[in-house]
């Protein structure tokens, strides 16, 4: 291994967290083959140069995304983190199993809520979520689907078990930054491609547009998908532009729309065109001005109630958050059982409740040990690391916790497990997560493959979202088995046409005398002065 | 397609012509304006930002000042910078409809704006290099991007901004006129090669205003563009009627356009001034009827109660 992993195993043995890349006594793991080879092949100039190159690339291309009005390219790392196939399998099965519990919860809590009537989870908990909108209540949305899409977050912690972190079905984003990284690796680190078979990740946009037209109003014979932004100004806008590009569907803003009759319609050139499926991009108190806040500048007046008519899809559904609320979130296993009769695939984390007197008790005295995190933060807002957390801001908790014990969930501090990192002249352990992304339609949940890595490149640094100086890995998922299509189609030979060229045409006799020509008149023209 | 994307890729399609409109003509004058006396420096520098739409802010506006008022200023609409900065926002807006190839060219060129020395000898590298992207710009918008309505609006916007360049051009050569001749003015619009051709031995003021104003096959003439903006509003809007325009924009670049066309005259060279103005101002006209056509409908639409 060449010296740009020299103090690694050290750095890797100081955090204590499971590393992907290599098991203990610097020996690569069987499913980072390909990409070790690749990399001890590379000095540190090559890397550097290729990691300036990606960066510019995706200046150039505008992958980016927007922190406090500036624009910013989203760092990747050489690095990719790489998910073997039978790790894989049970990702997928897990993530899965989730969301078609999710979705049996909502469509329970926005209806008769057995949930709450067979003892499952407390009422309370339900109807205090920030995100219960009693708006949305009683109906079941067209196309019958509540969570199209969703972002399952999950990690590894030090023993090597996956374990879900959270659950994200409002606005799950960074989809777009999946597909993006991998055509710049492709281009980065090509070595590590030929051998091995890495499953591909571009068929998310179709799997998505074919999954948000089934679940269109019903009687639309050719349904119409818009994926609707707050602007311009927004973090993931990027992400919208991206997404409806490669959906080849319309990105409208909330002035675009307009609702009447209770449909949806878009202003475009040739006059007014019904709009049938919504791919929401902005948060719910925003959405509709009549129902949330009326001082919404994003939104368009009237879509709930175009919604509660049946006269258009809005994905994902209107109240989604109350699902992944972090109280509720502890309560996920319980409802896997409840609703689906499994035992969950995927462990969650465990999760102290404050609202419980002991649970409370027992996590104020160890407040400096413990990861304290809102119930409905995203982006890594307004967390609290006991162990990094100072005196002062300790207190702070305490005093908030004891307000509002409904607001706040604790977790044991978990090692995220680590992926090599280039940072400064070499490489080094930085901790990870994991958003595998799942598509609903109706009928079928199917998750992209891999999912966005992101990776905390401070050394030691448990953060990893993207405004706190995250950035992100392309994630590989091995293929177990070359997937061969069944049949070979014969291939026809290349006929190979020879290009007949006009000019300069060395072959024609008469060219080539004229030039011969032409140069003995210039020879004899260039006669010495003295002679 | 949204009236939102039509309305930024209308824009899209002016703000370039018009850094390369301006780097064309920043170039061309840079190089006089050096040679005078620092008295008339000013006050020729003052007249040209005149031409070119903006008012200088006080007495001591001069050379540096005027390269960074046409050329570097990001803030403002008439320099090459802030057009191709508006132009790279107006992409960024319309970024799922135009092609990845346009988007790209139009955000690389926006993030090489400062990599330029800001002096003399500095602008007229950097003119050329506005005019290599520029020309990029559009040869992408011409190759990948279909030539379906968005297009139509973005070689709208195009051609009308054309014209209105050229007529600044032209009137450029009233407040340079000493010492400003017609090879300049020819290069500055990349015509003289074309212009040599076709007219051979006639030489002088007139035959070049003729070719720059009216010639029907030089495509940066005011005729020329005109035809194309003529054409592209025909495509967008196909309903013919037997009698008159209920289109604005049509009649107004139509009347223009004409008026030129069969304008009959034994003294180009004075009325040229006169010209300019028709063409400036109808451009401007033009430009607004087609936002109201097209763009604003969010202006008479702001609120439907629910009726039922």
């Amino acid at each position: 291994m060449s010296d740009l992993f020299q103090d690694y195993s050290e750095a890797a043995g100081r955090t204590g967290a499971y590393d992907e890349m290599f098991a203990p006594g610097q020996q690569a793991r069987k499913s980072y083959g390909q990409v070790a080879v690749a990399l001890r092949e590379l000095s540190l100039a090559d890397v550097s140069a290729r990691a300036d190159s990606m960066a510019r690339t995706f200046l150039d291309r505008g992958v980016t995304f927007d922190f406090a009005g500036e624009e910013r390219p989203f760092p990747l790392d050489i690095v990719p983190r790489v998910i073997p196939a039978d790790e894989w399998s049970v990702l997928e099965r897990g993530v899965a199993q989730r969301v078609r519990a999710l979705e049996a919860f909502l469509n329970d809590v926005y209806d008769k809520m057995t949930v709450v009537s067979d003892g499952v989870i407390p009422r309370q908990l339900v109807t205090t979520s920030a995100h219960f909108h009693r708006q949305v209540h009683g109906f079941e949305p067209a196309g019958g689907v509540r969570v199209h899409i969703s972002g399952i977050d999950v990690v590894r912690d030090a023993a090597g078990t996956f374990r879900v972190l959270e659950d994200n079905v409002r606005v799950p984003s960074g989809v777009s930054y999946v597909l993006e990284n991998r055509r710049a690796m492709a281009k980065g680190l090509p070595e590590a491609f030929g051998q091995q078979l890495i499953r591909p990740v571009e068929e998310y946009p179709r799997r998505l547009l074919s999954a948000l037209r089934k679940t269109a109003p019903s009687g639309v014979d050719d349904p119409t998908v818009v994926v609707l932004t707050p602007g311009v100004f927004n973090s993931a806008y990027f992400e919208h532009t991206l997404l409806a590009g490669l959906m080849g569907v319309e990105l409208v803003e909330g002035r675009d729309l307009i609702c009447r009759g209770n449909r949806v319609y878009m202003r475009t050139t040739a006059g007014e065109q019904r709009v049938d499926v919504i791919y929401k991009r902005i948060d719910d108190e925003f959405l509709d001005p009549l129902q949330f806040r009326a001082d919404s500048m994003l939104g368009c007046p009237g879509l709930v109630n175009a919604a509660r008519a049946g006269g258009v899809t809005i994905a994902n559904a209107v109240g989604n958050g109350v699902a992944d609320d972090k109280l509720v979130y502890s309560y996920v296993p319980d409802l896997i059982r409840y609703y689906l009769s499994e035992e969950p695939l995927i462990a969650n984390v465990d999760t102290f409740r404050l609202e419980e007197k002991e649970a409370r008790e027992h996590v104020l005295d160890r407040l400096d040990e413990l990861v304290v995190k809102p119930v409905d933060g995203s982006g890594g807002k307004g967390l609290v690391i006991g162990p990094d957390a100072s005196r002062d801001e300790l207190d702070a908790l305490r005093k908030r916790i004891i307000a509002d014990p409904r607001g706040w969930i604790a977790q044991p501090v978990l090692q995220l497990s680590t992926v090599p990192t280039l940072s400064g002249d070499k490489f080094g352990p930085r901790h990870v997560d994991l958003r595998p992304f799942a598509v609903n339609d109706g009928e079928d949940v199917w998750v992209l493959p891999g999912g966005l890595t992101r990776v905390a490149l401070k050394e030691g640094s448990l953060i990893v979202n993207s405004s706190q100086g995250g950035g992100s890995k392309d994630t590989w998922v091995l293929a177990d088995s070359p997937q061969v299509p069944v049949e070979v189609i014969p291939r026809p030979s290349i006929a190979i046409r020879e290009r007949v060229s006009v000019w300069p045409v060395e072959s024609s006799w008469r060219d080539s005398q004229k030039e011969q020509q032409q140069q003995q008149i210039s020879d004899a023209q260039e006669v010495p002065a003295n002679a | 397609m949204l009236s939102r994307i039509a309305e930024s890729l209308f824009w899209i399609g002016r703000y370039v012509e018009r850094a390369d409109g301006t780097a064309r003509i920043l170039d061309v004058h840079l190089e006089r304006l050096n040679h005078l006396p620092m008295e008339e420096q000013r006050s020729v520098a003052q007249e040209l930002l005149a031409v070119m739409g903006a008012r200088a802010q006080n007495e001591d506006f001069g050379l540096p000042e005027l390269l960074n008022a046409l050329a570097y200023d990001k803030q403002s609409a008439t320099s090459i910078a802030g057009s191709l900065g508006a132009a790279r926002e107006n992409a960024r807006r319309a970024r799922e409809t135009v092609s990845s190839g346009l988007w790209e060219s139009l955000n690389t060129t926006y993030y090489g704006l400062n990599q330029h020395r800001k002096d003399v000898v500095g602008t007229y590298r950097f003119c050329n290099w506005v005019l290599e992207r520029t020309a990029m710009v559009s040869g992408l918008a011409d190759t990948t991007v279909s030539h379906d309505e968005s297009w139509q609006f973005l070689v709208l916007g195009r051609s009308l901004e054309r014209a209105d360049m050229t007529a600044r051009m032209l009137s450029t050569r009233d407040v340079l006129s000493a010492g400003m001749s017609w090879v300049n003015m020819l290069r500055c619009a990349g015509a003289y090669e074309s212009f040599l051709r076709t007219r051979r031995a006639a030489f002088g003021d007139q035959h070049a205003a003729e070719f720059l104003l009216l010639d029907r096959l030089f495509p940066r003439s005011i005729v020329y563009a005109l035809r194309d903006a003529d054409e592209c509003l025909a495509k967008l809007d196909p309903s013919a009627q037997r009698v008159g325009f209920i289109n604005d924009a049509r009649r107004i670049v139509g009347q223009a356009r004409t008026f030129l066309e069969f304008h009959r005259t034994d003294d180009l060279m004075s009325e040229l001034p006169e010209h300019m103005e028709r063409v400036q101002k109808a451009v401007s006209q033009a430009s607004d009827a087609i936002s109201r056509k097209y763009f604003n409908q969010a202006d008479e639409l702001a609120w439907v109660g629910e009726v039922s």
